[in-house]
């Protein structure tokens, strides 16, 4: 399966505030306010800065959770990028 | 206009006009006690105007206009002007106001501390502000609270209490008759009477709270108290502010900032001596 990069906001775009098990992420290029929950402010921070795709997304987040990459982790985190993708927080690179 | 008035209802200068003379004379007698700042320009106007010039004459009605208007906003009978302007400077507030965070949502005061109540219609909100208010509370609104975003504190909207339908023998039995308006019966609200708030409610209306509690009620039901976390009453006030898109970034931080400062909860009351009771109990708890 194609596992396409996808690439962050810049550093200043977007502001983020975790709210219990809420974070609302203000996206100053859109004025949009976005609700996620986990573990999509875990995918943002883990990205870096830097263009990324999902595998090595699933290694860094089973890394800094001490979850098992295997199995389908890396298809959900997949699927998870498309939908960041999708509200304009990612984009493909 | 023929006729017009100004009026200042917290941070906010109204001026309405009129084609007719009673929806002024009326508002001039609600809102004889409010400061007036006659100097200071109009942040918001409202026109009642007559659908066409003849109109004034025969079979008159109301329609509303000012710097906003709602294209579908409904022409009104002429005795009901009063509800008209009302629903005018509510317009207008809730459309153009840019300086504050503006919550749909009643608000009472104590000792420098706000609670704010955030509800739909017939949730009891207002209700619950206006009775409190009689009490040892400072009523700050029954229906706008804002919320300055620097500061974070709570700035008062004591516009003349709209009582509605049931509300409106619940307070007219506790009141100086002198503070009502007249009654508007089978208004498309309903039935609406005007209280003007207690003198120490407008005397303070440029006094800030700082928020104490954030309650969602709710009428109907058992008496109940249910916890709210940060992300919840941040959804349910972004859907209860009418400017909140339109602030940007200071509209984000300043309702994280209300949540996150601000204990939260959702009640239920089956009456309103029991939600007042709530409100108290969580004020001790609070307060603790």
């Amino acid at each position: 399966m194609a596992d396409p990069a996808y690439r962050p906001a810049p550093a200043d775009a977007l502001r983020v505030e975790a709210l219990g098990e809420l974070t609302a992420i203000f996206d100053r290029r859109s004025m949009q306010t976005h609700l996620v929950v986990s573990p999509m402010p875990e995918i943002l921070a883990l990205m870096g800065g830097e263009p990324c795709n999902a595998a090595t997304l699933a290694e860094r987040l089973a890394a800094a959770f001490d979850l098992e990459a295997e199995g389908d982790a890396t298809a959900i985190v997949a699927e998870r990028l498309h939908e960041l993708a999708a509200m304009g927080l990612v984009a493909e690179a | 206009m023929k006729h017009s008035t100004r009026i200042a209802v917290g941070p906010v200068q109204f001026r309405i006009g009129s084609d007719w003379r009673e929806p002024i004379a009326v508002l001039e007698r609600l809102y004889a006690g409010y400061p007036k700042d006659e100097d200071r320009p109009a942040d918001a106007t409202v026109n009642l105007f007559a659908a066409r010039p003849w109109r004034r004459l025969i079979r008159p009605s109301v329609h509303i206009g000012g710097d906003f208007v709602v294209p579908d906003a409904l022409p009104l009978p002429l005795s009901m002007g009063l509800l008209a302007a009302e629903m005018g400077m509510n317009l207008q507030v809730a459309l153009g106001w840019r300086r504050h965070m503006l919550l749909h949502a009643s608000a009472v005061a104590r000792d420098g501390g706000a609670v704010i109540m955030s509800g739909e219609s017939g949730s009891g909100k207002s209700t619950l502000a206006a009775l409190l208010g009689e009490s040892a509370w400072r009523l700050m609104g029954d229906e706008f609270t804002l919320i300055e975003p620097a500061s974070g504190e709570a700035l008062s909207f004591p516009r003349a209490v709209s009582l509605k339908n049931e509300a409106i023998a619940e307070m007219t039995a506790r009141v100086d008759p002198a503070r009502l308006g007249p009654l508007l019966a089978g208004t498309p609200k309903g039935d609406i009477r005007h209280l003007i708030p207690c003198a120490d409610a407008i005397a303070a209306m440029r006094e800030p709270a700082r928020p104490a509690l954030l309650l969602f009620p709710r009428f109907g039901g058992e008496a109940a108290i249910e916890p709210m976390g940060e992300g919840e009453a941040f959804v349910r006030l972004t859907e209860a502010s009418t400017n909140y898109i339109a602030l940007g970034e200071p509209g984000f931080a300043a309702l994280t900032r209300l949540v996150r400062e601000t204990p939260a909860f959702g009640i239920s009351y089956p009456d309103s001596a029991a939600g007042m009771m709530l409100v108290e109990q969580l004020w001790a708890e609070a307060m603790r």
